[in-house]
């Protein structure tokens, strides 16, 4: 073996050992590493207790219902709903329908108790002609399935 | 040996690159401007306004292109590092050492434009979360290789102590690329990956251009720089005595 090949082959060596090092370590941390627990997770005790925490999940369709200065509205991932109240100003984006992320405290009575809200928003886009035709084709859509259930 | 090996070689000396450099870096400045008078005319005048997003989402035209070649530009030094460890090549240290400014701008550039976006889409200027956090880490690894290099008096050896941090700074760029899809993230996922995009296609467009404008402004001050880095460390031969530039 030539020197440099040597010098080389521990190269990518090291390399690999890193990478399994960093996958390891990165499995290990992987619930601290997420940003927020879903509104699942929170049902199952997933959540750290007593202290502050993010839920992560969709603004239910319906739920925004305002009571002066405070919000109250409904966030799910579709399996579970979590009722949240927040007193604050809530992002442009902040869309009923659309994903939120949800700092704050759950109380006894279930009710979360929010310090901030921030809005999640997807990766596509489109202008707002191309996203009303997909609206508009999503509608139709719901509307065949309901027609042929029927 | 083969010819095109023999060829190679010879381009790795830094006195036969330097006037090669010298010769391209017209070339890439004018790619770039190209490719950034289009770029900018696509992102401003021609892609349409977003159905989410309104006219806020134009910042994606800077944030999207610098956080791409602040990933790249990590990955294409950290290769000319351990080139340059296996090799004992001069230039391959002289390489990393220009690319690593421009890739720290690239990284501060996305972190700043993210911040930017994320004050009036997201509401918060800032979130530890995994994509932004190891975008902030890539930045200071850039700044660590700097000043590690900066650190230490003997080129030849701050070249070595670089490629170690380099090319262990290189499992970062992974983690970066897939903490959308890993963890929950307050950053969405990627509207552009190979073979697949969920943007309208000007918009796509716009954002591949400003990405080749970005590439060819990199690989062109680059260049110069490294030019600049040869000059410095060579400045006791007598090929560099002999430059015009230098004689004058």
């Amino acid at each position: 073996m030539k020197p440099r090949h040597k010098r080389a082959a521990l190269i990518v060596g090291g390399l690999a050992a890193i990478g399994v090092a960093a996958a390891l370590v990165l499995n290990a941390l992987n619930s601290n590493i997420a940003l927020y627990v879903t509104p699942t997770e929170v049902s199952q005790g997933k959540a750290p207790k007593g202290q502050a925490f993010r839920i992560g999940g969709l603004v239910k369709d319906g739920s925004v219902r305002r009571d002066n200065l405070t919000v109250h509205f409904v966030v799910t991932d579709t399996a579970q709903e979590i009722p949240v109240a927040y007193t604050g100003i809530l992002p442009d984006l902040f869309r009923e329908g659309k994903g939120a992320v949800i700092q704050g405290k759950l109380g006894a009575d279930g009710l979360f108790v929010a310090s901030e809200v921030l809005a999640k928003h997807d990766e596509n886009y489109m202008p707002p002609e191309a996203k009303h035709a997909v609206d508009q084709a999503q509608q139709a859509a719901q509307q065949a399935g309901k027609t042929s259930a029927r | 040996m083969n010819n095109k090996l023999i060829h190679w070689f010879k381009y790795a000396s830094p006195q036969s690159f330097y006037p090669l450099a010298g010769k391209m870096i017209p070339w890439f400045w004018g790619l770039a401007a190209a490719f950034g008078v289009v770029g900018l005319w696509l992102s401003f005048f021609v892609a349409p306004t977003d159905a989410q997003q309104g006219e806020g989402y134009r910042i994606i035209f800077v944030h999207v292109p610098a956080s791409w070649m602040s990933m790249f530009i990590y990955l294409v030094l950290a290769a000319w590092a351990g080139l340059g460890l296996a090799l004992n090549t001069r230039l391959s240290g002289m390489m990393a050492s220009a690319l690593a400014p421009t890739g720290a701008l690239m990284a501060f550039l996305a972190l700043w434009t993210g911040a930017f976006w994320g004050k009036p889409m997201w509401g918060t200027w800032w979130v530890w979360d995994a994509r932004i956090t190891s975008e902030l880490i890539l930045f200071f690894l850039y700044l660590g290789f700097i000043a590690l290099q900066a650190a230490i008096d003997d080129p030849r050896r701050a070249d070595k102590a670089g490629a170690i941090l380099a090319l262990v700074g290189v499992v970062n760029v992974p983690i970066i690329y897939f903490s959308v899809k890993w963890w929950n993230t307050l950053h969405q996922g990627s509207s552009v990956s190979v073979g697949k995009s969920s943007m309208a296609v000007t918009m796509l467009w716009g954002m591949l251009f400003m990405a080749l404008c970005f590439w060819m402004y990199s690989i062109a001050v680059a260049l110069m720089r490294v030019r600049a880095i040869i000059l410095e460390r060579e400045a006791h031969t007598e090929w560099v005595k002999e430059l015009n530039e230098v004689k004058s």
